[in-house]
């Protein structure tokens, strides 16, 4: 239940973030979803590509600091408080949840979201058992 | 030799070493001349404050034997600098200064560890450079086995480790991990070797670095501490107890001076070190300024030897950058940075000037090891290292996260500071 995030150190200035995208481009690997968390200074570019482990390989090879991390992609309702509901399962459980951010694409009715947890293990297990619809990584991946 | 004693014997070798230079060396007669000083006029140590200092570049300047006080026919043994930055500083040897060179790596190696049943691998590079001969003469007054191997050939060095039972490793501290390295790489079983200790000197080495090779070779690395100019190795020696080297005072005068107003520190504070030789024959040597950055200390040591310690030379006065008042060496930001990241860290040092104030900036380049996705953690790691930088130098310093390989390398000796101050 878990998805690959690819994460990488940018500092703030101009072409970094065109090059990174570039070089995954030219690889044939293609981003699903991305969020950039900066800084006056720098900034950590976080990416779910089609592709992790290859994405993971170039970007080292290219000289960046890159890692990989494990988050969860969860369906939420595609309405008006959809994400709040989400949400307050795992504030219920204590289950803090360190960033997230939306995914470009789906294919069913609903929203995406990717969140960062400490618990991953935790939550997945809350929020099934609380109806919500938690994907593999596999399915993200391909989507 | 209780202290007392100590300044005595060393005031009458003063002396004679004053003595000698002003009659043998036209250099120094002309030095001391422009001092207003004469032989005679010696009546404490407290005068050596008024004898002129003596810098690499004198050295250079009366190539290749303008220094020597003695004439060529007295003189047994000569070494040299590598002399990449110029001519080579050449240095000269009589009989009894081979003697007394001997007599002090003896002690150098006996401070260590080494006795008459050791088997001493001398790894040091033989010839004009004084680490191998130097070790070697030493070693033999000791009556250990001595292995001349001299630097280089790491498989072979490797195999006589194994083969002769090698315990003492003589190196520079550099080479160690070489080795340990290329015995991980060939699958050398380190508990069948028979290395107990190894003397490592030549070059600064961090106390990190110390902590990676006792782990990588199961030893005890000892720092040994000398230069050419005043004798090679055998001016100073840590003991095993590791608590800074023992200077051998009874042949040289050790000072700290305040690099920029060239006054003399009291003992505990960090200066450049300078020595005066003492018991010197083929070129005696009044205050020569090191360039390597220390503190000495007076308490007695608890292996029980009173001679004065200095602390392991870490940085250099070539490197020193002085920011709003305070002298700053790459050094020590890199040893705040090793204490942070696992590996050794690419960093650079950009010095500005913003109205009438300096400004530091330290580019560090984040490492994997140093690394985390959540701007949180880059940021405090940020904040430690301001902290750190603060702590240990008294000033702010802006922290800035540059990517890897952002920073210019160099083919030689890595560039750690730009200073963009117009002064």
């Amino acid at each position: 239940m878990m998805v690959k995030q690819i994460s990488l150190f940018l500092e703030n200035k101009e072409g970094r973030l065109a090059r990174v995208c570039r070089i995954l481009g030219d690889a044939g690997i293609n981003i699903r979803a991305l969020s950039i968390a900066d800084t006056s200074n720098f900034g950590v570019l976080r990416l779910i590509v089609n592709q992790p482990d290859t994405a993971y390989n170039i970007l080292k090879q290219n000289g960046f600091v890159v890692d990989i991390t494990e988050v969860i992609a969860v369906e939420v309702p595609d309405q008006p408080g959809g994400l709040a509901g989400t949400l307050e399962i795992l504030e219920k459980k204590n289950i803090n949840v360190e960033y997230m951010y939306a995914f470009l694409g789906t294919t069913s009715q609903d929203a995406l979201v990717i969140l960062r947890v400490e618990n991953i293990a935790g939550a997945v297990e809350t929020l099934e058992a609380a109806n919500v619809k938690v994907l593999e990584g596999e399915e993200v991946y391909s989507l | 030799m209780p202290r007392e004693q100590l300044k005595d014997l060393q005031l009458e070798r003063l002396r004679k070493t004053l003595e000698r230079v002003y009659h043998n060396v036209p250099f120094y007669r002309q030095k001391l001349q422009e001092a207003g000083f004469e032989p005679g006029d010696l009546q404490s140590l407290d005068d050596l404050q008024k004898l002129p200092f003596t810098a690499k570049q004198d050295l250079r300047d009366n190539y290749p034997f303008g220094m020597f006080a003695v004439p060529m026919s007295e003189i047994v043994r000569v070494h040299a600098s590598s002399g990449t930055t110029g001519k080579p500083t050449v240095v000269g040897y009589t009989r009894s200064d081979i003697n007394t060179w001997a007599e002090l790596m003896a002690r150098t190696l006996t401070c260590g560890g080494t006795t008459k049943n050791s088997v001493i691998q001398v790894a040091y590079g033989y010839g004009l450079f004084t680490g191998g001969l130097g070790v070697h003469y030493g070693a033999e007054r000791i009556g250990a086995s001595v292995i001349p191997i001299s630097g280089g050939n790491t498989q072979r060095q490797i195999m006589l480790m194994e083969d002769f039972g090698t315990t003492v490793l003589a190196c520079t501290p550099s080479y160690a991990i070489y080795l340990a390295e290329a015995m991980e790489e060939m699958g050398v079983d380190k508990n069948r070797l028979k290395l107990q200790y190894g003397v490592f000197g030549a070059e600064p080495w961090s106390e990190r670095m110390r902590q990676e090779i006792e782990k990588r070779l199961n030893i005890k690395a000892i720092d040994i501490y000398g230069l050419s100019e005043v004798i090679g190795p055998g001016v100073a020696s840590e003991c095993q107890e590791q608590k800074g080297l023992h200077i051998f005072e009874d042949h040289f005068l050790p000072e700290v001076i305040d690099p920029v107003t060239e006054k003399p520190l009291p003992f505990g504070e960090k200066g450049e070190l300078v020595f005066t030789s003492l018991t010197k024959e083929g070129i005696p040597i009044i205050r020569y300024r090191t360039r390597d950055i220390t503190t000495l200390k007076a308490e007695v040591c608890s292996c029980g030897r009173t001679h004065v310690r200095m602390e392991k030379v870490m940085g250099r006065t070539d490197d020193m950058l002085i920011i709003r008042g305070v002298n700053v060496f790459p050094s020590q930001i890199e040893s705040v940075l090793l204490e942070i990241g696992d590996t050794e860290p690419h960093y650079l040092l950009v010095v500005d000037r913003k109205g009438s104030l300096d400004e530091l900036e330290v580019q560090v380049e984040v490492s994997q090891a140093m690394f985390s996705d959540k701007v949180k953690g880059l940021e405090t790691l940020e904040k430690t290292i301001h902290h750190r930088i603060e702590s240990l130098l008294g000033i702010s310093a802006k922290v800035k996260l540059v990517e890897p390989h952002s920073i210019p390398r160099s083919e030689g000796k890595a560039k750690r500071v730009i200073d963009k101050r117009s002064l």
